[in-house]
């Protein structure tokens, strides 16, 4: 699938302007432009320049340690690679029912990420540009000018972040890669001092939720049409729903929607998920391509997270997020909301709806019993399915008798986004660089369109990638570390350190 | 097109940070400072950091990298920082060894690339992505004192947010580091 500005016809005569690092958004990315003598772009790129393997080393580990291993994909939303990776292996110990206070216990880690997520991304990364504008001092254009402009915001960022941090450390232990979740349950329930530590500001919490979403209606409204158009492509919309077709976070059936808001599948299994996508590989970029299977991979890519749960759903089982939804849902007049920005305002309806959903769980007397774990008929393979901050996760392992990995699939929620992000730059491209002379500001626009769906880099890079040129390692004092090379026919070659310069073929 | 504030004025310390092979968490746990955020804004000034949009790296008296070294572009962003900072500090594990990303040592990269990009699953199509805007993957991650020299190691993964508030204080007063016990971990 090759879409308009996604390769120029002739790369060799253009001129490229990189952006890179990309900045405020977590993890390693850059995006290339390809532009002829009159301005116009003809190329338009974001590519994902790192890789970690994860899939591959991961096998022959103890299938048990993979809550705890994956995490490590991602700083940002470790619990959501915590709870997938359980998932999966609640089904491996044949257990994927769970206690009532093991599943309330996990429901409420996962409430607290996707809150401090929420909150990290539109205060400390995002609202720069919305408050300030794309074109603001770039200096300026941070958390730093938000804590220096608007202290009062800026405070109430920082603490809604902490207050989702906090309910993580006391379901998981850290607040950062803790190890609440176990195969069939999780390892310890919430006693009553962790219950009042956080009830003691969840009412205060919900307030503040309540008036992010305020402010950023108001922003949205106030920006008019060019803020609804603003790198605006109409995209499929893939999500958990629940069976009643509620707002769900933890566990329930995959629906899929098209830019109209018609059904293409909707409470199918997420345990078929491999008989709904597949994944496409471009040679510009580690992160894959994913699409929905039966549409293929030119009318079938789709969009996640925030966006496509709030346009995906039919309400949200907390009245103030419901109430912000109605308004939402309104401003699609019939049709699920395309706007990228508006992705904020979703992303803000769901925090809320998070505060929420985490005073009614401290209040249930499950939170704090002792039926903790269960086991069952264990199994080969597990599934293991959730929404991130991010959107849909798919964790996927197979392990052998011995409980040790042999195959893994990670479908990251920002992967599933790559072809709206790339759409969503080449939107931008041909609306407002197109024949001007770039500027800071035109080129942050650029990273506008992407910031707008929170990327999580350092996830997508979880896959390996061919290295197109040679490379020598030296230590601080000189001596050669590493030697690396790739042969004319593709094949890779390294010398390992001490070893003269002889290649050893690391090739199968 | 960057634009940085005029050297840090009224003593500011300059502080930049870099994620290199690693996750983000390391900066999260910065970030889980909470409060102590705002009064540090008045103490330091960001350099370069995931967290700012300045993209290139000015004379900086503080450098924090996470992650270890896995490609071409993590050693020349390494290189730099050694370059520019009065104090390097290697924050966190995978940064001080490697941590988890330094697994696929042990698998042959050409093992790895056919699982992500040939014979994994769900794929439509196979081929390795070898555009030359992609840079250079090591065949090895390594930890970032194989590369340059380092002036602290912070363990923990992540460093807790008192170990980096100290870490953070000792340098704003100017003194050695210290770290109590208590704020040492290595999970
Ligand atoms: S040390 Fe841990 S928290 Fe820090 S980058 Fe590595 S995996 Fe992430």
């Amino acid at each position: 699938m090759s879409t308009p500005l996604e390769t120029a016809t002739h790369p060799e005569h253009l001129r490229r302007v990189c952006i890179e690092p990309l900045t405020r958004v977590e993890g390693h990315g850059k995006v290339t432009l390809l532009l002829d003598e009159h301005d116009q772009v003809q190329q338009a790129r974001l590519h994902i320049v790192e890789f970690r393997g994860f899939e591959r080393f991961i096998q022959g580990r103890p299938f048990w340690e993979l809550p705890v291993t994956v995490q490590r994909l991602c700083g940002i939303c470790p619990v959501s690679h915590h709870l997938a990776a359980a998932k999966a292996c609640d089904r491996l110990v044949g257990a994927p029912a769970l206690s009532p206070t093991a599943e309330k216990v996990r429901r409420l880690m996962h409430f607290g990420q996707v809150l401090q997520s929420h909150a990290l991304h539109f205060f400390h990364l995002s609202s720069p540009d919305l408050l300030f504008g794309p074109d603001d001092h770039p200096a300026h254009r941070n958390i730093v000018g938000v804590i220096q402009d608007e202290p009062e915001l800026a405070r109430r960022g920082v603490l809604l972040r902490r207050y989702g941090q906090e309910v993580i450390r006391v379901c998981a232990g850290k607040r950062i890669h803790g190890s609440g979740a176990i195969p069939g349950g999780v390892n310890k329930a919430l006693d009553n001092a962790d219950r009042e530590l956080l009830a003691a500001d969840i009412a205060q919490v919900i307030d503040w939720a309540e008036d992010a979403v305020a402010l950023m209606q108001g922003l949205f409204a106030a920006g008019g049409d060019a803020y609804r158009r603003f790198a605006s492509v109409p995209a499929n919309s893939l999500s958990l729903v629940r069976p009643d077709g509620a707002l769900e976070l933890y566990d329930g059936g995959l629906r899929a929607r098209d830019p109209d808001g018609e059904p293409i599948f909707d409470h199918a299994s997420d345990q078929d998920y491999a008989d709904l996508l597949q994944e496409q590989v471009k040679p510009w970029s580690y992160m894959k391509f994913p699409f929905i299977a039966a549409l293929g991979p030119a009318a079938g890519w789709y969009r996640v997270g925030p966006l496509a749960r709030v346009n995906n759903c039919d309400f949200i089982d907390t009245p103030r997020a419901e109430a912000a939804r109605r308004t939402f849902a309104a401003a699609g007049q019939g049709r699920p909301v395309q706007a990228v920005l508006a992705t904020h305002w979703a992303r803000l309806i769901e925090l809320l709806h998070c505060a929420e959903a985490i005073a009614r769980l401290l209040a249930d007397p499950d939170l704090t019993g002792d039926d903790l774990l269960r086991e069952g008929t264990p199994a080969r393979a597990g599934i293991g399915v959730i929404e991130a901050p991010r959107g849909t996760l798919f964790h996927h392992y197979e392990i052998d008798a011995d409980g040790l990995v042999t195959r893994a699939n990670l479908i990251v929620s920002t992967t599933s986004n790559n072809q709206a992000m790339n759409a969503a730059i080449r939107r931008v491209a041909q609306d407002e660089l197109d024949g001007h002379v770039l500027t800071e500001g035109l080129l942050n626009r650029v990273e506008v369109a992407i910031r707008a769906y929170d990327p999580c880099l350092s996830c997508a890079t979880h896959a390996l990638g061919q290295m197109p040129l040679a490379l020598t390692l030296t230590r601080a004092d000189g001596t050669v570390l590493d030697l690396l090379r790739r042969d004319a026919d593709g094949g890779i070659r390294r010398a390992p350190p001490g070893s003269g310069g002889a290649m050893a073929n690391a090739r199968p | 097109m960057n634009a940085r504030n005029e050297p840090a004025a009224g003593g500011k310390v300059r502080v930049a940070t870099a994620s290199l092979a690693g996750c983000f968490g390391c900066h999260m746990s910065l970030l889980d400072i909470d409060e102590r955020i705002l009064d540090l804004v008045e103490l330091v000034e960001f350099d370069r950091t995931p967290l700012t949009d300045i993209k290139t790296l000015g004379p900086c008296d503080l450098g924090l990298i996470e992650g270890g070294v896995a490609n071409a572009e993590n050693v020349q962003v390494l290189r730099e920082f050694r370059r520019q900072c009065k104090v390097l500090v290697a924050l966190g594990a995978c940064a001080v060894t490697g941590g988890i990303p330094a697994m696929r040592n042990s698998v042959p990269l050409a093992e790895c690339l056919d699982e992500a990009f040939v014979h994994g699953m769900g794929l439509a199509n196979a081929g390795i992505p070898d555009d030359p805007e992609l840079p250079l993957l090591l065949s090895q991650v390594h930890p970032i004192h194989e590369v340059v020299q380092v002036d602290y190691f912070l363990p923990g993964c992540p460093p807790s947010a008192e170990a980096i508030w100290s870490l953070l204080t000792a340098v704003l007063e100017g003194r050695a580091l210290h770290l109590p016990l208590a704020q040492l971990h290595y999970d």
